[in-house]
């Protein structure tokens, strides 16, 4: 083809992707290849940095090939990828030193204790904006410190350098042995525990915590300037954006003023809400972080809130309980009957995450009658995860008092109509899905294509968004109100249920909105393999 | 003819049929079927044509000769799903709009028509309203005639061609003349036959087995599909032909 392209990777915890966007937005060409997911103990799940980087050199000439340009055409690269995922690398052999330890990995929680067992609780919130938890890279680098003690004393010669993904892929895409440039961006530094959310600049009393010698982190970036050029397939293409990934989608989702809002549902789900330039207090519902920072402009806030199963639950109906043979074969189930029948399911299966944050919660069903069929069951199950979306967003309106006047969704389970319509029906409010389903892909590319002038700003990336459907909400306000109040007393009966947990981390909250009584470690999100950040296996491709 | 409670003797005809070709162990000629029913080979062949042509009979291309059908074997087995088809659609279907900038519609059939189980919005931000479960009228809508030319299972349109424009194909002879043009290109289109000034192009579905399962279809203004006074654009159907090959190829179908 003629004209220029923007190139995007989406570094993510299954497979990566590359692809091509034209001008107006449009998918020119998707390339993508799955690495290995290793296992090696019980909550622990690394991946090869080796192997990923060595994939994406395969995927640049597949997508170039099937878009018909060279790398000459392509304007700009950005990338997005899995979140707090570690890897540590030699600079002179340009080889990772062990695994690249994902952000599903639960090895760090010892040293996650003893930091809260210290008392350090407080001035990690207040620094960082995040309760200390395994989710988050930081003690994952000091883990892999800690393993072998001479990588610290090579860290603190500059031998050895840490990265999240987009660290990695940047380093090694730039030249890697040979020059390649070092540096992390805002949105991916504010998920490693050691960044302040204030200055965003690595903090010396997280460091000192963690025992990270300054030496071995990247540069901390904004999300769209050029960080360095290409060598290799993509030589003398400017690298010029990098966000992690559930912000990329919010990015891509054009979610550019404050209250703009997405949720990404894949088999967990995701909801962030842009709220402005200044830096939400730290909350204990949902948690603060960098929607994006581009170039020299003031850095715009998001809070985020996850929630542990969506997809997933699903899933365990068709794989577990058997009475689906496929996950969108839910819908025809769930619509075989008119409503619930009185019956609730709480998929707490490993706690509850946002805003419950309680570990000890385990799944429930109440409301068995005989009356009750499979298609009750599947029904309760997708109603699940609308009500999940709803707390997470009443948690918002409580602690920030902004309001969500819309609801922009994208990821595998927006296939599901009978979903999307409850969730407006349970938000009340408008479920917009946009037309570029690859929102994460996208919103790299849209950081990177401003950087080079591709795009001339904000408003021209508005102005590609376009909605593929909307739904609006149909419920009566009388049956909301019996319904969500029916939600919170089937939850009530999930939480707590695992007896033999620290006294100070049993909220029973009566309220979706109310927090725990102190940020402890055990009233914090479980970090679990059921959480994903990646929408459904997408069957298209 | 047939008394309340009564049997329908052609329905009866067309079991006992059935229970021959099941039970013959080989392919059946029709003078074999019918001295076997004790029929006319005139009436035998009434009933297996019906029969070959719903797809419960097979006829042999070179000998003539009849078995049992796919489409009898595949009762059995659960039909596509709508959300899996759904599901199987969604990608390729946004990206057939954003090449487009049409709407675009997934349809399965059933017995009064054509209903839509996907709708992907026309991408110009104009107000639209998901038409999910609507069902289109075989006779007037690309999708109809679609579904009614290859989806399997349909025997014979509806009884009236409703009137839904001026252009509507209300007279038998013309509608079947439309439909043998749609069999011969593969392919259906709807110039303004269902809403005022709306034109479409609709193309086959294949699952499993390379049955017709649905179809998938743009719309939009007039202008938009049909090139002046003349035939569907090129660039249009040929988007809609590779979005087809695409949703088939993931639901199974080998090219």
């Amino acid at each position: 083809m003629n004209g220029t392209v923007v190139a995007a990777i989406d570094q993510g915890t299954t497979s990566t992707r590359l692809m091509l966007f034209d001008r107006q937005g449009r998918t020119l060409s998707l390339a993508q290849r799955e690495h290995q997911q290793h296992f090696p103990q019980p909550g622990w799940v690394q991946h090869d940095a080796d192997e990923i980087w060595r994939h994406v050199g395969r995927l640049v000439p597949e997508a170039l090939e099937q878009a018909g340009v060279d790398a000459r055409q392509v304007a700009a690269l950005g990338i997005a990828n899995q979140r707090e995922t570690t890897v540590v690398w030699d600079r002179t052999t340009g080889r990772s030193l062990g695994p690249a330890i994902t952000w599903q990995d639960t090895r760090t929680s010892a040293i996650v204790d003893g930091l809260v067992a210290r008392g350090e609780a407080g001035r990690i919130v207040e620094t960082t904006g995040l309760h200390p938890h395994t989710y988050f890279a930081g003690p994952r680098l000091r883990w892999l410190l800690d393993q072998r003690p001479e990588l610290r004393e090579r860290a603190a010669r500059g031998e050895v350098l840490f990265g999240t993904m987009e660290t990695w892929l940047i380093w090694n895409l730039t030249g890697g042995v040979d020059g390649g440039v070092h540096v992390t961006d805002v949105t991916n530094a504010s998920r490693t525990m050691m960044m302040d959310l204030t200055t965003l600049t690595w903090d010396d009393t997280m460091l000192d915590l963690l025992d990270v010698p300054r030496a071995m982190l990247p540069e901390i970036r904004s999300n769209a300037e050029v960080y360095g050029t290409a060598v290799g397939r993509l030589a003398g293409v400017p690298i010029a954006g990098a966000l992690g990934d559930q912000q990329a989608a919010l990015f891509g989702q054009t979610c550019f003023s404050p209250g703009d809002a997405k949720c990404t549902y894949g088999t967990g789900a995701f909801l962030l809400v842009n709220t402005g330039s200044e830096r939400p207090r730290p909350g204990r519902t949902v948690l603060p972080t960098i929607a994006y920072a581009l170039g020299d402009d003031a850095p715009v806030y998001a809070v985020e809130g996850s929630i542990a199963m969506t997809g997933s639950l699903v899933q365990w109906l068709r794989d577990s309980l058997e009475l689906i043979e496929t996950a969108p074969q839910v819908e025809t189930l769930a619509r075989s009957v008119d409503d619930n029948g009185g019956c609730y399911i709480v998929p707490a299966f490993s706690g509850l995450f946002a805003p419950r944050w309680d570990p000890g919660a385990r799944g429930t069903i109440v409301g068995l009658t005989s009356y009750i069929r499979k298609g009750h069951i599947a029904r309760a199950a997708l109603e699940a995860t609308a009500w999940q979306t709803w707390e997470v967003v009443e948690a918002i309106r409580h602690d920030l008092g902004l309001t969500l006047e819309t609801l922009r969704v994208d990821g595998g389970m927006t296939s599901n109509h009978l979903l999307m319509q409850y969730v407006a029906d349970a938000l009340d409010v408008p479920v917009e899905r946009p037309l570029v389903s690859e929102t994460v892909c996208l919103g790299a590319a849209y950081a990177a294509g401003l950087t080079v002038g591709y795009w001339a700003d904000l408003n021209t990336l508005s102005h590609h968004r376009h909605r593929a459907a909307v739904w609006r909400p149909q419920m009566d306000p009388a049956v909301r109100a019996h319904e969500s109040s029916q939600w919170n007393r089937a939850v009530e009966h999930a939480l707590g249920w695992v007896p033999q947990r620290p006294p100070a981390a049993a909220p029973r909250a009566e309220r979706p909105t109310r927090p725990p009584e102190s940020p402890s470690v055990a009233a914090l999100p479980p970090a679990t393999s059921s959480l994903g950040t990646e929408s459904d296996p997408d069957p298209g491709r | 003819m047939v008394e309340v409670g009564g049997h329908i003797q052609s329905v009866e005809r067309a079991a006992a049929v059935l229970r021959i070709l099941g039970s013959a162990g080989k392919p059946l000629r029709l003078a074999e079927i019918a001295s076997a029913l004790g029929l006319a080979k005139a009436t035998t062949f009434g009933i297996i044509r019906t029969l070959r042509d719903v797809g419960f009979v097979h006829q042999d291309r070179e000998t003539s000769d009849y078995s049992l059908g796919d489409g009898l074997r595949d009762l059995g087995r659960a039909s596509l799903d709508p959300h899996d088809l759904r599901s199987h659609a969604m990608n390729w279907s946004d990206a057939l709009a954003s090449r487009t900038r049409l709407e675009v519609l997934v349809a399965m059939p059933q017995l009064d028509g054509a209903r839509i189980v996907h709708h992907v919005f026309r991408p110009d931000d104009s107000a639209q309203v998901l038409r999910v479960d609507e069902v289109l009228p075989f006779h007037a809508t690309a999708l109809g005639k679609v579904v009614l030319a290859f989806a399997a299972g349909i025997a014979s349109p509806t009884p009236g061609l409703e009137r839904y424009t001026q252009r509507t194909f209300t007279r038998r002879t013309s509608f079947d003349a439309e439909m043998r043009g749609v069999a011969e290109r593969g392919w259906a289109t709807e110039q303004a036959e269902f809403v005022p000034g709306v034109g479409a192009v609709a193309v086959p579905l294949r699952g499993f087995g390379g049955l017709g399962v649905g179809a998938v279809a743009v719309s939009g203004p007039l202008e938009r599909v049909f090139r002046h006074a003349g035939p569907a654009m090129d660039d249009v159907v040929s988007a809609t032909l590779e979005t087809a090959v695409a949703i088939s190829r993931s639901l199974g179908v080998r090219p």
